[in-house]
């Protein structure tokens, strides 16, 4: 075990891991470095440590035991319809075709392990294209990799083209929505990447949609959390440091791309490939979000906790290069960037927009932001299965996700509105309709205070109506 | 009806303000009150209506081949945009437009031909709802320090002042008088708040005459009197609300500031708030903003922060708190001043109040604070809300300033306020809509000259008899943000842009779902529930005791044995005994009372603005009553949301 531990020390950064959100650093710093012990000498490991050894709860079970932490599996063999044309593939069973994947992904049923092997190489990373999505209503399908490796002389790929093909079977056409910008995708040919040509893949349509990764994010973050810390009391400089951050901006691209996403499955009914450069980071973000709109399943806490074990978790974001420092960091890592913190503001924003329609809470969403930073748990470290699976994360730790589902946090992180409903959620993306995360980046000012007893207030109207309609019920006498 | 040129046009388009390609086609009427969009869709009846007495501006386009472009913005923010066939058409529905939307006698207001089905003997007590005389009671007036003054009965000493007005025990009519002759305008210092726990009041008047160097002794001496009318406190603050050159550049006039060195314990302060003219523009700037297509972030937030509006507001906000914290926290009296005294003197009172006192925080609290420091006290709302044809340079959105504060308020302590932002809205609806008499004329003499109770309705008792749409569900009296002096925070981040009003008609942009309507419901339910209980309960006692009687061997009153509990139980649970048709629910589920207002509820939306008159009014008769330009109707497709264009 220890090897495994010494291992992690050694992949972990340097320094410490802190999370940090708004204005009164001191206070978060505080908290984090009472509850971890941070500030002994060797704090990585007293972290490790902590996190992995010391914390026990023998209500827990460990990571990977239960159906929340292995989506892909119950996923599949849940989706009945999924079956005629699509199947699970074990192909990376040992990690070998794609580092960052699962060990299982689900591919077109036509396409066999052989093929796929040829298409990884042909995509950044062994990213071969696999299915995240399943649209019931219509059969369309979202499907996720990373940019293919054309190169500057355009070298093509026909498993690749077959693959893709099989996915779009029966339909005139399927759209790729490739998250970076026309001149950067073929730019992109120079490094060895690129982008699926029209004429090697006739029925696809390519949409170009530019989105912010890696530094700008980072920096985005960075300015942002220093305007929050803004106590100039000046009108005028708090709002143009709030545009100059862009950070709103990143919102509004991200919501308006996963709108964009849904809108080709749902009203256009196509099927739909995602990518970026690696597929990692946007790729993630646009195609979590796209669920969330079209999927009421995702939108219970279940299924909110279940998606992300999928598409983040599983589908390998690098949690520990991106959320390793925060805003806060002078150490200026290439690495880090807040893609799993803008999502979990998009989600905010939808959560703000459609307030009865998500099943878990804005402390939900705190709380994931807290535990992506800087964990008791077990989930969110390494950067994908295959680190997880050496450091023996399933059988060492706790898992964040069944912890957040024991019946007391059950309480404080199901949202009390919620209401089922069928019907996708379309964001608005105007600006006016988009609003700065207070409960998240100025969590420290004492306004949110008055906002969380209004959160309580609902809660407890909430129960009182529920206890008062059971209790005059005949059946339940 | 002289006015209309042309009472019908065919085969009108009506633009979509966010997507110019999406646009119904229908037939407008020109109305003597109202425009009225017809949508030419079977089966579905999709109108809009929009009073005349709401248009701010009308533009006519250059024609194009598909027609005349007419666009129109109106003073609750709504933006029209028709496009008629004909050149000519288009033409006389502008002129007729432009003569209907600028009444020149006050008698052609709406208010004087809004008829709703109330008798005239209903009239009077709709003018009797709000006591102003009540609310100084309220506040322990008169009393040994403050007393009723007479002296501006028949409006002889200011005439934009109210009648009834409260001065310092002390102040003798010569003195007031003679500090009126001191102050612009004659509006001397009088009371406008009076706090009870600690004597410190509120008080407001007008610049004085001061120039460089005059000095008026029963000026002097009225200040005197309203220092020593807290018997606590041996000094008072005098706010002036200007920014200081605002205040030196009067002095040049004859008018100015109060000089420390002749009055006696006042210690003075500027507070800058800029005048009438920077606000208009500032508001004209962010409506361009609010208007943009399709604005990028970075576009809206340059905008917004280039319009300056919220830092007026954060202005305005922050004079209040600090004549609010003068009262509560140091006991000390404030005299409140700015030029005339009607516009940013009515602000920071009426938000000092806000701050203070949890009653302004209620329903008819905000309604009687607006009746007293806005209407009472002179706040020139035909000139500010251009309700006659009359000079531009006086309009301004000072009263739009203070709702948004209040707003910004409720976004911060959600449960402090009895009301909802729907009733804010509705208020500043109706204060540009002339419907009722409340906000015609610039002050209690004109209003009494234009016989307003005699001859019009009441907003305040409306918005009473509808008072479920306004309540707050989260409001509690007990709660701990309700009680006492509100502390806000004003760090620039607490101020949002408030999209429910000006971006009010742009429906794509709302939240799709209420929480706060949900809440009602609950909160409406969770009310009869409690009832029903009651009922139970009662009825179980009752048919225990009817029990012991008809069975007198059981000697034990309340038998817990089995046997009774589900004697009892049976009765009690019967549905059709105690249920029947009370709750639709299922029984074991809770209702879920609100559904998503998407795609397949759009249809039902209920109008925020129905005044309670017959919703099903036909065209030919509404001259006297209407929904207050609203789309009766959604568009079913607004839920999508335009991602392609971004």
């Amino acid at each position: 075990v220890c090897v495994g531990y010494l291992d992690l020390q050694e992949r972990l950064p340097s320094s410490v891991k802190i999370f940090v959100c708004s204005s009164l650093i001191s206070r978060a710093w505080r908290s984090v470095s009472t509850s971890h012990a941070l500030l002994r000498p060797c704090p990585v490991w007293i972290q490790c440590r902590s996190c992995i050894l010391s914390f026990t709860d023998p209500l827990m079970p460990a990571c990977g035991t239960s159906g929340v932490s292995r989506p892909l599996k119950g996923h599949y063999s849940q989706m009945k319809e999924l079956h005629d044309r699509w199947r699970l593939s074990t192909v990376n069973r040992d990690f070998s075709v794609c580092p960052s994947y699962p060990q299982a992904v689900i591919v077109p049923k036509s396409t066999d392990d052989d093929m796929l092997e040829k298409v990884a190489k042909f995509r950044q990373g062994g990213r071969f294209p696999v299915l995240c999505y399943y649209h019931k209503k219509n059969g369309m399908v979202i499907m996720r990799s990373s940019q293919p490796l054309t190169g500057a002389n355009r070298k093509r790929c026909r498993e690749d083209e077959q693959l893709l093909q099989a996915v779009i079977d029966g339909s005139d056409k399927g759209y790729i929505i490739d998250t970076r910008s026309s001149q950067q995708a073929l730019q992109a040919r120079m490094t060895g990447g690129g982008l699926e040509s029209k004429s090697c893949y006739s029925s696809w349509k390519r949409l170009q949609r530019q989105m912010e990764r890696g530094k700008a994010l980072q920096e985005s973050l960075i300015k942002l959390v220093e305007a929050c810390r803004d106590e100039s009391n000046n009108m005028d400089r708090w709002l143009s440091k709030l545009e100059n951050s862009k950070w709103l901006s990143h919102v509004q691209t991200a919501l308006s791309t996963a709108g964009l996403l849904a809108e080709c499955v749902e009203r256009d009914g196509h099927s739909v490939l995602v990518h970026g450069s690696e597929g990692t980071d946007s790729t993630l973000l646009i195609s979590t979000l796209a669920q969330l709109i079209m999927d009421p399943s995702c939108r219970t806490l279940e299924g909110f906790l279940t998606l992300l074990e999928r598409e983040w978790v599983q589908a390998g974001h690098p949690f520990q290069q991106r959320c390793a420092h925060s805003a806060h960091s002078h150490a200026r890592l290439q690495q880090e960037s807040p893609v799993f913190l803008l999502l979990l503001d998009c989600v905010w924003q939808l959560w703000r927009q459609f307030p009865l329609a998500l099943g878990f809470s804005e402390a939900l969403l705190l709380r994931l932001a807290t535990e992506a930073y800087a964990s008791n748990y077990g989930t969110f470290l390494g950067n994908n299965q295959q680190e997880r699976c050496t450091l023996g994360v399933k059988e060492n730790t706790h898992c964040l996700f069944q912890a957040l589902l024991r019946p007391r946090e059950r309480d404080c992180y199901s949202n009390p509105l919620y209401e089922h409903t069928e019907l996708a959620i379309w964001p608005s993306v105007h600006p006016q309709s988009l609003q700065l995360w207070r409960g998240f980046f100025l969590r420290w000012t004492p306004q949110t205070h008055h906002l969380e007893e209004a959160q309580e207030e609902i809660r407890n109207m909430v129960i009182e109506w529920g206890k008062l309609a059971l209790s005059s019920c005949p059946a339940s006498t | 009806m002289e006015h209309i040129r042309l009472p019908k046009v065919d085969n009108v388009r009506l633009l979509d303000r966010i997507s110019p390609r999406r646009s119904r086609v229908g037939t407008l009427y020109l109305t003597a009150t109202h425009t009225i969009f017809v949508e030419n869709e079977a089966g579905v009846r999709n109108e809009t209506w929009m009073l005349h007495s709401l248009v701010c501006s009308l533009e006519k386009q250059a024609a194009t081949a598909s027609g005349s472009s007419l666009l129109i913005h109106c003073k609750n923010f709504q933006v029209l945009n028709f496009v008629i066939p004909r050149e000519r058409e288009c033409h006389d529905v502008h002129l007729s437009l432009q003569r209907l939307s600028q009444p020149e006698r006050p008698d052609e207001l709406y208010c004087f031909s809004y008829k709703p089905n109330i008798d005239a003997e209903e009239r009077r007590p709709e003018w009797d709802f709000l006591d102003l005389r009540a609310d100084y009671r309220r506040m322990g007036l008169p009393n040994s320090l403050w007393k009723l003054s007479s002296v501006n009965q028949h409006y002889k000493v200011s005439d934009t002042y109210p009648a009834d007005l409260f001065v310092p025990e002390s102040a003798t009519p010569p003195v007031i008088v003679g500090s009126s002759k001191f102050r612009s305008r004659g509006r001397f210092p009088t009371l406008s708040y009076y706090s009870k726990e600690n004597h410190a009041a509120i008080c407001r008047s007008s610049q004085p005459l001061s120039g460089f160097s005059a000095r008026c002794l029963e000026d002097e001496q009225m200040l005197e009197a309203i220092l020593r009318s807290n018997p606590h406190s041996d000094f008072m603050y005098v706010v002036d609300t200007r920014p200081k050159l605002n205040a030196i550049a009067n002095r040049a006039a004859g008018k100015g500031y109060e000089n420390e060195d002749n009055y006696s314990n006042i210690k003075f302060q500027f507070i800058g708030i800029e005048n009438i003219h920077v606000m208009r523009n500032s508001q004209q700037k962010m409506m361009e903003v609010c208007e943009l297509r399709s604005p990028s972030m970075s576009d809206f937030l340059e905008g917004l922060e280039s319009s300056g509006w919220l830092k007026h507001i954060k202005a305005v906000l922050d004079a209040g708190i600090f004549i609010s914290k003068a009262v509560a926290e140091e006991g000390v009296s404030v005299l409140v001043h700015c030029s005339d005294g009607w516009d940013r003197t009515a602000q920071v009172c009426s938000v000092a109040c806000v701050l203070l006192d949890p009653h302004y925080r209620t329903l008819r609290g905000l309604m009687v604070l607006i009746e007293k420091d806005w209407i009472s006290f002179g706040h020139k709302f035909s000139h500010r809300c251009n309700h006659l044809q009359g000079d531009p340079k006086e309009v301004s959105p000072v009263i739009d300033q203070f709702l948004e504060c209040v707003w910004q308020l409720m976004e911060q302590f959600p449960c402090a306020f009895e009301f909802n932002a729907r009733f804010l809205i509705t208020i500043h609806s109706h204060i540009y809509s002339c419907q009722y008499g409340n906000f015609i004329g610039n002050n209690q003499r004109e209003r009494t000259e234009l016989g307003l109770r005699e001859k019009t309705h009441s907003l305040w008792s409306y918005l009473w008899m509808n008072r479920a749409d306004y309540i707050n569900p989260l409001y509690r009296p007990d709660h701990s943000q309700t009680q006492g002096l509100l502390r806000p925070s004003t760090a620039p981040y607490c101020f949002k842009f408030w999209r429910a009003l000006y971006n009010r008609f742009d429906r794509g942009m709302h939240p799709r779902q209420s929480v706060e309507d949900y809440l009602s419901a609950i909160q409406e339910e969770t009310q009869q529930l409690k009832e029903q209980l009651a009922s139970h309960k009662q009825k179980i006692a009752q048919l225990e005791q009817e029990q012991e009687w008809s069975v007198p061997q059981k000697a034990v009153p309340f038998d817990k044995s089995p046997t009774g509990w589900t004697f009892c139980n049976d009765l009690a649970n019967t549905p059709q005994d105690y249920t029947g048709g009370f709750f639709t629910s299922s029984p074991c589920q809770p209702r879920a009372p609100i559904t998503l207002q998407t795609e397949e509820s759009n249809k039902t939306s209920k109008s925020i603005l129905s005044n309670g008159s017959d919703q099903e009014s036909g065209i030919a008769d509404v001259s006297c009553r209407s929904p207050l330009s609203e789309d009766s109707t959604r568009d079913p497709d607004s839920d999508e949301a335009a991602y392609s264009a971004s």
